[in-house]
């Protein structure tokens, strides 16, 4: 798992990854990239992350990955992402397409709803927590 | 004591209280007003994990993360 201050350079993190496995005889690679749309008068969206969770998150997930063969990659950006930027970036290599393409799917869908990192709409320079588009995490209301 | 850290929007800086379990927690943080409407929709992390029980004991110097609603991507 990876993170950086500001949008990601998605060429280069994909290039690394696949040189990384080059040799690893993965018969499947899937991309998934996030790009930050103009909307709403945006000029950027902004995450806050809390890192010691979201690495718990994404080592279980690796675990379940490996156990169908197949490894799970991501990266996502800390601070403000410009409109026409990326945001986050997952990927999936496998033996097989099969495993990969579900894998892609239940990963992304759970990291919407589970990693703990939270959104801003940035405009005029202010962050504006996106409230409406966010998901309370499983177990919340545990302290109502 | 444990300390409690709210994260990500709620935008408020940790606190220290005396607190047994995580229902003492809950009642400390409902005297809090601007609090209150976020813990319906927030998640709880003890030490950096998830939990799902209001009677677990706390011990001392326990970390409690306050989780509000997650948007990644």
């Amino acid at each position: 798992m990876e993170l950086y201050h500001g949008p990601l350079d998605v060429k280069s993190i994909f290039n690394r990854w696949l040189d990384e496995h080059a040799a690893s005889n993965y018969g499947a690679f899937i991309p998934f990239v996030g790009i930050i749309r103009e909307e709403d008068d945006i000029e950027a969206l902004s995450f806050d992350i809390y890192e010691p969770i979201l690495q718990k998150w994404f080592d279980a997930w690796q675990e379940k990955a490996m156990q169908r063969g197949a490894i799970v990659k991501m990266a996502h950006a800390i601070g403000d992402v410009p409109v026409h930027t990326s945001s986050y970036v997952s990927a999936v290599f496998s033996p097989k397409r099969r495993v990969a393409l579900e894998l892609i799917e239940e990963f992304v869908e759970d990291f919407k709803a589970n990693a703990p990192i939270w959104k801003y709409d940035v405009k005029k320079g202010k962050r504006i927590y996106a409230g409406d588009r966010s998901t309370p995490m499983e177990g919340a209301g545990l302290l109502k | 004591m444990i300390t409690v850290e709210f994260l990500g929007p709620i935008g408020k800086a940790p606190i220290q209280i005396e607190a047994k379990t995580l229902a003492d927690v809950s009642a400390k943080l409902k005297e809090d007003a601007a609090l209150k409407e976020w813990l319906d929709k927030c998640a709880v992390a003890v030490n950096d994990t998830m939990v799902s029980d209001l009677s677990a004991p706390l011990n001392e110097g326990d970390r409690v993360s306050i989780l509000p609603p997650v948007c990644g991507g």
